[in-house]
């Protein structure tokens, strides 16, 4: 079934219809055990009698709006004012099942579905006012949740006062949500839903869940990875006032009634390990990983690449490599579990309730409808928090304190459990043909997927191949990581397009052809054009071959469907390294825009992100040990580095809303290699790019 | 161990028994109720924890309670008076600057310090007060844009 047919199906068999093209779209989100969003739109909105809509969805918001946006949708679709919509999300016990919040997946999986549901309910509304108004369908007209007579304002009844808070038992097949055009909200700048709590302080998050009588848990942890737990002396703790000990299994927990004295306790626990740590450092990890990049496996081979290889005059290859990154979420994971009547309730920071309900019930031993997970508010994650591990810390030990538990993390804890983004190393073989054109492309990922490599530049023999998503689901990809990794913000893609959009750039200078027009000569794509000349317009893009000195490049990409180009211009000093970011542009074509101002927010916080990926962040590593435990070493991008921004949103409503949350986020690696080799002539194959590296590619000129 | 120790906590008395060597985010939280501190890092790295003493911004995962006695603490949950936000609290709602809003107490608070002293603080003056604050959402542009119009609302318009 082609994309476009199915965004036009609604209603009951189009909830289901749609559920079937997100298992083939998404299979990395399947859950284990098959599910489905429900058919019935009840299971997603409620009306009081009071006309308060509350929409109860199984997604999650972690900063990135989504609170908002599929408000706006709700809102549409059943045509009350925005501020009358209350989200519940999040919630195992009230909200309909959800795979999960990350893969910039809440607008273009779950949006349609929120919008069959939506419009299906005001239908039936209609008809119930009908009904209740003695008139034909034709002349109602709905306003703010008010159906009247047309040309008889008066003769009106409200969505509450048909509805008073019950369950809507009618159902209706076939009906269509709103056209793009008859859009009122969305499509417009909304205030985000979270806003004034946000700004109160009064927003809670899980460390914020207060319970009588709960005990804060600090665990024991190894040292490294690969050492395991040998012998334990918890006597010390043990005779602090108020400190409990508890042992489940492997685990090691002090408790105490305040989580600073937990913490100190556990200090006093005297432990020993055992075991053999990974022998990579962060400096092997590379020839590691580039040794293994053969045994990929391949996924997309097209054309003659011996003969095209044949053919070709100028033969250009490199290796690029990309480091482990940490999530870095400022809100440590956190859980509180409680144990009562037989049901346990963990309120936690997770991005996949429901996963973690069935994580939860399966360590407890419990059947799953014993379980709920109560999400408060998130406090990022990008992809950290996909799992819930400390969920399952809280419960396990509630259960065995017969008391509530409450686990949060500190930042070492953060930064040893993380589920890294996996670094990896990409080989890229090339050349061009005596025209200047690509002669033929063979792109070999190791270490993680080959995800977001191709963007339909014309390629008359290619192949690309990959050993793997390197822990994009949450697992450790088979013996090439010596620690987990994991999704980070549009997993694979940032790796990728960085070999990828720096590799066009060599191509571009050894054809002596500007990167811009080198990159449009081999494409066909509308979508991908039009993003790049948006981005060259509002830039100021001038075309010249590079290094021009002038610190300007340019790199596209794409990811759930939406596509971005991206220009920046920076300045390197020769004699530090250091490198300012000075300008960022970035245009993307996302679709039918939600909440543009959403949009840019999520545009905004990748670029900056995307700095610190690109020049500051790679976690150290050696002998199984996480070397950077806290910002001090581990620089995250500060106020000073923020660039002069400037976001386009192209506009095209022909085509269903697309990812936001991810795709702005993957040119940031490319687009500043390119504007340092721009500005200084040389390039750097390795992220990040730190001054030691930028210093080092400068002597070796 | 545990003293008596008073200060004034966002306008009202504060009495608690704790141990002075306590730092003041354990006891804001843990005693007082005052859940709007965050702790991002423990350790005076990220600014998650700020709040002012004596209109000076402070640490308060890395301050001891010892430090505040007698003196004046504002929390998040001070700044609004009646249900009205403070100005800055009202521009960072307007310019929609925070994401996930676990930094945002602590910029606020930090912003806050800066504008009492300086309303007209330039641009440069903002980015180098607000350094050691961090937001991994990426939100800090909009956090600049918002301090300049609050800045503006607070009297400090040229």
């Amino acid at each position: 079934m082609r994309r476009r047919d199915f965004f036009q199906t609604t209603g009951a068999t189009g909830l289901f219809i749609l559920f079937r093209n997100y298992l083939e779209a998404a299979p990395q989100l399947v859950p284990t055990r098959p599910t489905s969003y429900p058919m019935d739109f009840n299971a997603y909105l409620r009306i009081g009698g009071d006309g308060r809509v509350s929409c109860l969805v199984g997604k999650v918001e972690m900063g990135q709006g989504n609170m908002t946006s599929l408000a706006m949708l709700a809102a549409e679709e059943l045509d009350v004012p925005l501020d009358v919509v209350d989200m519940l999300m999040g919630d195992t016990d009230l909200c309909p099942w959800d795979g999960g919040t990350g893969g910039s997946l809440s607008i273009w999986q779950f949006g349609p579905v929120l919008c069959g549901a939506a419009a299906e309910a005001r239908a039936v509304l209609l008809q119930m006012a009908g009904d209740h108004l003695h008139v034909p369908l034709d002349r109602l007209e709905v306003k703010a949740g008010v159906v009247s007579v047309k040309g008889a304002p008066a003769r009106q009844v409200t969505y509450g006062q048909l509805v008073q808070g019950k369950r809507i038992e009618r159902h209706l097949a076939d009906v269509k949500p709103k056209p793009v055009s008859a859009h009122t909200l969305v499509g417009t700048s909304a205030p985000r839903k979270d806003g004034r709590e946000k700004v109160l302080g009064a927003a809670r998050y899980t460390a914020d869940q207060r319970m009588p009588g709960t005990l804060h848990a600090c665990i024991v942890r190894p040292p490294a990875h690969g050492a395991t737990l040998k012998s334990v002396d918890t006597s010390a703790a043990e005779r602090v006032p108020g400190v409990r000990v508890l042992r489940d299994g492997n685990m090691v927990a002090v408790l105490h009634a305040s989580p600073d004295l937990a913490r100190k306790a556990l200090g006093l626990v005297k432990v020993t390990f055992e075991g053999t740590p990974p022998a990579l450092d962060d400096i092997t990890i590379r020839r590691h990983l580039a040794s293994k990049s053969a045994s990929g496996k391949v996924s997309v081979q097209e054309g003659d690449l011996k003969a095209a290889e044949a053919r070709a005059i100028a033969p250009v290859d490199a290796e690029y490599f990309n480091a482990y990154v940490a999530h870095a979420a400022l809100e440590p994971h956190a859980a509180l579990a409680q144990w009562k009547d037989g049901r346990m309730t963990v309120w936690a920071g997770v991005q996949s309730p429901f996963r973690v309900k069935t994580q939860v019930a399966e360590a407890l031993k419990l059947p799953a409808q014993q379980v709920r997970i109560i999400t408060p508010h998130i406090g990022g994650a990008f992809g950290g928090k996909a799992t819930g591990p400390q969920a399952v810390e809280a419960a396990r030990l509630a259960l065995k304190a017969g008391a509530p538990v409450q686990v949060v993390w500190d930042r070492r804890e953060e930064f040893f459990l993380d589920t890294f983004r996996p670094a990896a190393v990409v080989k890229i073989r090339s050349g061009l043909d005596p025209a200047g054109h690509i002669a033929y492309w063979d792109h070999a990922v190791a270490g993680t997927s080959d995800r977001e490599a191709q963007i339909g530049y014309e390629l008359p023999a290619k192949r690309f191949s990959s050993t793997g998503d390197g822990g994009d689901l949450g697992t450790s990809a088979g013996g090439l990581h010596p620690f987990p990794t994991g999704a980070w913000r549009a997993p694979g893609a940032n790796t990728n397009v960085f070999a990828r959009e720096s590799h066009m750039d060599l191509l571009a200078a050894k054809a002596h052809v500007d990167p811009l027009a080198f990159r449009l000569r081999h494409l066909t794509d509308k979508r991908v054009i039009c993003v790049l000349e948006a981005a060259a317009e509002r830039f100021g893009w001038v075309a010249g071959a590079t290094p021009s000195g002038r610190g300007v490049g340019v790199a596209c990409g794409s990811w759930r469907g939406t596509l971005v180009a991206a220009m920046a211009e920076v300045a390197v000093d020769r004699q530090t390294g250091q490198v300012r970011v000075k300008r960022v542009v970035l245009a993307q074509d996302m679709g039918v825009v939600i909440n543009p101002d959403g949009a840019r927010q999520q545009m905004e916080g990748a670029i900056t992100m995307g700095i610190g990926y690109a020049l500051s962040e790679g976690i150290r590593f050696k002998d199984g040990r996480i070397l950077d435990e806290n910002f001090d070493t581990y620089q995250i991008p500060r106020f000073s580095w923020i660039p002069v921004m400037d976001t386009v949103l192209i506009s095209n409503p022909d085509l269903q809303a697309q990812g936001g949350g991810e795709p702005p986020i993957v040119c940031m690696g490319a687009v500043l290699a390119n504007a340092i080799h721009d500005a200084v002539g040389v390039r750097v194959f390795e992220l990040p790019m730190t001054p030691e590296r930028i210093l080092e590619a400068i002597k070796k000129g | 161990m545990a003293q008596p120790i008073h200060f004034t906590l966002n306008g009202k008395p504060a009495h608690v028994s704790a141990d002075p060597k306590r730092m003041l985010v354990w006891v804001l939280r843990e005693d007082l109720g005052q859940t709007g501190t965050k702790v991002g890092c423990g350790a005076g790295l990220c600014g998650a924890c700020t709040v002012l003493v004596d209109g000076e911004p402070t640490l308060s995962c890395s301050t001891p309670l010892a430090d505040v006695a007698g003196k004046s603490v504002v929390t998040i949950e001070g700044l609004a008076k009646d249900g009205i936000l403070h100005p800055v609290q009202q521009a960072f709602l307007e310019h929609n600057a925070f994401q996930c809003g676990y930094c945002t107490p602590g910029m606020i608070l930090r912003a806050c310090a800066l504008l009492m002293r300086k309303p007209r603080a330039t641009r440069a003056e903002i980015l180098e007060h607000m350094e050691g604050n961090l937001c991994r959402c990426g939100a800090q542009v909009r956090i600049v844009t918002a301090i300049e119009a609050a800045g503006k609302a607070m009297g400090g318009a040229q």
